[in-house]
């Protein structure tokens, strides 16, 4: 690149800056510009000393893990723990990564069990190491087999019917209960839960890596079988998609979603979507380091041997002003 | 093939698929009568085998059987609207499948375009957001990084050497974190905010998302933007000299070089034009969808490639056409929409995709060995 040409390339960035400039003055509906961000209320714990592993199925990107993570954080802030997280969707790379919080010699570790039987054997090792385990999000009929001591999480099958019994109060026949990972069972218990107490409910599956496939498959759905009169969702995400297939195939079936985020929870209080059923995972997070802390500092036990649940939760017009702004705070 | 790349222009819609056919132009008398007297060199086929011979008639055959099995087995796919959504479904996957196809024609491959779509978006709305600046703005930056990421592409294999799989392997990756990474810093979650009440989101929605009604039917208008770029890329293949230089790149890159083609700045752009499609169906993306999660887009690259396979392009360069790729598109959107549509059971879903697929490859290949094998009897 010759000089004058370098010297053109500057001159277009300057002019494009000094646009965005002129712009920025203008525009309307971006961040809000605020002093300070959220009211992390500086963590009263100190350093406590104690290192808690995190290892959780997570695949990487999705809002509802990005919450769980949130809130263990802000746990290990508050207990003045370091909080060591770690994910992996695989279980067997999931159990290595259990091996490896004991090895390090962690003060405790918390764990989902999505896949119960292939982290058995690492929880177990994790117990005869002397490293007091919780579970939470999956595996609550598991977990205490496993030898994990607490169990923080909703019960999928539960939460499904709850929605399930929802719908059939307000008269919904056919639901249509989206799942956008195939094969997950945290997923499918869901929407068996639903078709427990709604027995018209039919399953789709979407690839839900991909928008515009999510949305013209709800689409084609509902072009096929205009019985349907409830579209039930299991992410928020998901349901900004179907809304988007509704309102493009002209249907009247009314919405449902698990879990939120906060587009979701602005829909919610428009009344574009009935209700959510929230598990909230920033509580579920928060919980499992909490529980790791008090269990390690002073010996308790939280559920007395039961699980401790954390949903299902309702969000609906009648509590949406109070969650709202914890929606875009992401604790909600 | 590429010792005579010269004289092209006159006429031939396709210069590539010569290699087969030379055999048999080099027994009748030709070859004493010298290169020059073009008419007697040139052997004359009939309609059956030109028609044949032509890269997407066996996607054409296999969408057609599709279509009419799907006609027959699912009722609620004949209608209009149905159509409009498959159509829809095909230009998602079709726009950028248009820009593989050619770099596949060119004889290389990109495994980032999909994870791409969504850096543009993200880009955008991030950048437009959380500065309040004028979404334009925005679109605007995300191209030149998305035409930069292209041009890397390019740049990285033609400096190395290294295979366009490895490479792009590479950016696939550095884009799939740097999506989340950035996204998580920037915005505090893993998803954008919605933007459609910032300045520029109405313009920007009309170019990208519109969507039209005709006779009840809605349409979206990235439909007529796919057959504008098919038309346009079929265009550049058939009639311009870069078309020319396409095939002979990807059949023969060293050759190619020999007889002045500029295969590095032919094979980068051919990565840059990959990279402003993705950035077009990002900005569609965005625009349609008004928020964008940064894990999106993964597994989309598959799609490109299959539609670019299944609509007759060469995995090894040098062969295929884009009116081919499209309809290898199409092939996936009604497939994949159609199952819906029947009513089959989800849990088998990939696997009728899957079969459905290799059917239509088989049928490919099966029909172009037909053409070939015609041609020298």
């Amino acid at each position: 690149m010759n000089q004058s040409r370098f010297r053109k390339v500057v001159t277009a960035v300057a002019v494009a800056t000094s646009a965005t400039m002129v712009l920025a003055a203008c525009s309307g509906g971006g961040a809000e510009k605020t002093d300070d961000t959220t009211g992390d209320s500086g963590g009263g714990g100190g350093d406590s000393g104690y290192t808690i592993a995190m290892i959780t199925h997570e695949t990487p990107g999705d809002t509802f893990w990005d919450k769980i993570k949130a809130g263990a954080q802000q746990a290990a802030k508050d207990t003045g723990a370091t909080l060591k997280y770690s994910n992996d969707p695989d279980p067997a790379k999931q159990a290595t990564l259990i091996q490896n919080a004991i090895d390090s010699k962690v003060d405790g570790i918390a764990t989902t069990l999505a896949t119960p039987d292939a982290l058995a054997g690492s929880v177990k090792a994790a117990g005869t190491a002397g490293i007091p385990t919780v579970a939470f999000n999956s595996g609550i009929d598991q977990y205490l087999e496993t030898g994990a001591l607490m169990y923080f999480g909703s019960d999928e099958n539960l939460a499904g019917a709850t929605a399930g019994e929802r719908i059939t109060a307000d008269g919904g026949k056919h639901p249509l209960c989206v799942i956008q990972a195939a094969g997950s069972v945290a997923l499918e218990a869901r929407c068996a839960g639903v078709k427990s107490k709604v027995a018209g409910t039919e399953n789709i599956q979407v690839n839900g890596a991909d928008d515009a496939a999510v949305v013209s498959a709800i689409q084609a759905k509902l072009a096929a079988d205009s019985s349907i009169d409830y579209i039930v969702t299991l992410g928020a995400p998901i349901a900004l998609n179907a809304l988007k297939s509704m309102e493009q195939a002209g249907s009247k079936a009314k919405l449902v979603t698990f879990d939120l985020n906060a587009e979701a929870a602005q829909q919610i209080k428009d009344g574009k979507i009935q209700f959510s059923i929230d598990q909230q995972p920033y509580v579920q997070g928060y919980l499992a380091v909490t529980a790791l802390y008090l269990n390690v500092k002073n010996g308790n036990d939280m559920g007395g041997g039961k699980p401790v649940l954390t949903g299902p939760s309702f969000v609906d017009p009648k509590n949406i002003d109070v969650i709202l702004p914890f929606t875009k705070n992401n604790t909600r | 093939m590429s010792q005579d790349p010269t004289p092209a222009p006159t006429s031939a819609p396709k210069p590539a698929p010569a290699a087969p056919a030379r055999p048999a132009a080099e027994t009748p008398s030709a070859v004493s009568h010298g290169a020059h007297a073009e008419a007697s060199n040139r052997i004359q086929l009939g309609w059956s085998n030109r028609l044949l011979a032509r890269p997407e008639i066996g996607a054409l055959v296999a969408a057609i059987i599709l279509f009419i099995f799907f006609l027959a087995v699912a009722p609620a796919f004949r209608s209009v609207d149905s159509l409009m959504t498959v159509l829809y479904q095909s230009s998602t996957i079709g726009i950028v499948a248009v820009a593989v196809g050619l770099l596949m024609i060119g004889g290389e491959f990109d495994l980032s375009a999909g994870v791409l779509v969504y850096s543009a978006g993200l880009l955008n709305a991030m950048f437009s957001y959380q500065l309040g600046v004028n979404l334009w703005v925005g679109a605007v930056l995300a191209l030149v990084f998305a035409l930069s990421i292209g041009w890397l592409n390019g740049y990285m294999v033609m400096r190395t050497g290294i295979p366009s799989f490895l490479i792009t392997l590479g950016s696939f990756f550095i884009l799939q974190g740097a999506n989340l990474g950035v996204t998580k810093l920037v915005t505090g979650s893993v998803s954008t905010p919605n933007i459609n009440q910032m300045d520029g989101y109405d313009s920007l929605n009309a170019i990208f998302a519109h969507t039209f009604s005709i006779g009840g039917a809605s349409l979206n208008i990235t439909v007529l933007w796919w057959l504008l770029f098919v038309g346009l890329a079929h265009w550049m293949l058939t009639r311009t000299r870069i078309g020319n230089w396409l095939y002979a790149v990807g059949g023969n890159a060293p050759s190619a070089r020999a007889v002045g083609v500029p295969v590095t700045r032919v094979k980068i752009g051919l990565f840059m034009g990959v990279a402003f499609l993705a950035w077009f169906t990002g900005m569609h993306t965005l625009y349609n969808y008004n928020t964008l999660q940064a894990s999106n887009g993964i597994g989309n690259e598959f799609l490109y490639i299959v539609a670019a396979v299944v609509g007759g392009t060469l995995l090894t360069g040098g062969y295929g056409n884009a009116i081919g790729v499209a309809i290898g598109a199409f092939i996936f959107g009604m497939t994949s929409l159609c199952i819906v549509y029947a009513g089959w059971d989800n849990n088998w879903f990939k696997a009728f995709l899957g079969v459905m697929l290799l059917l239509a490859v088989v049928v490919n290949l099966y029909v172009k060995n037909l053409s070939t094998l015609r041609k020298v009897g």
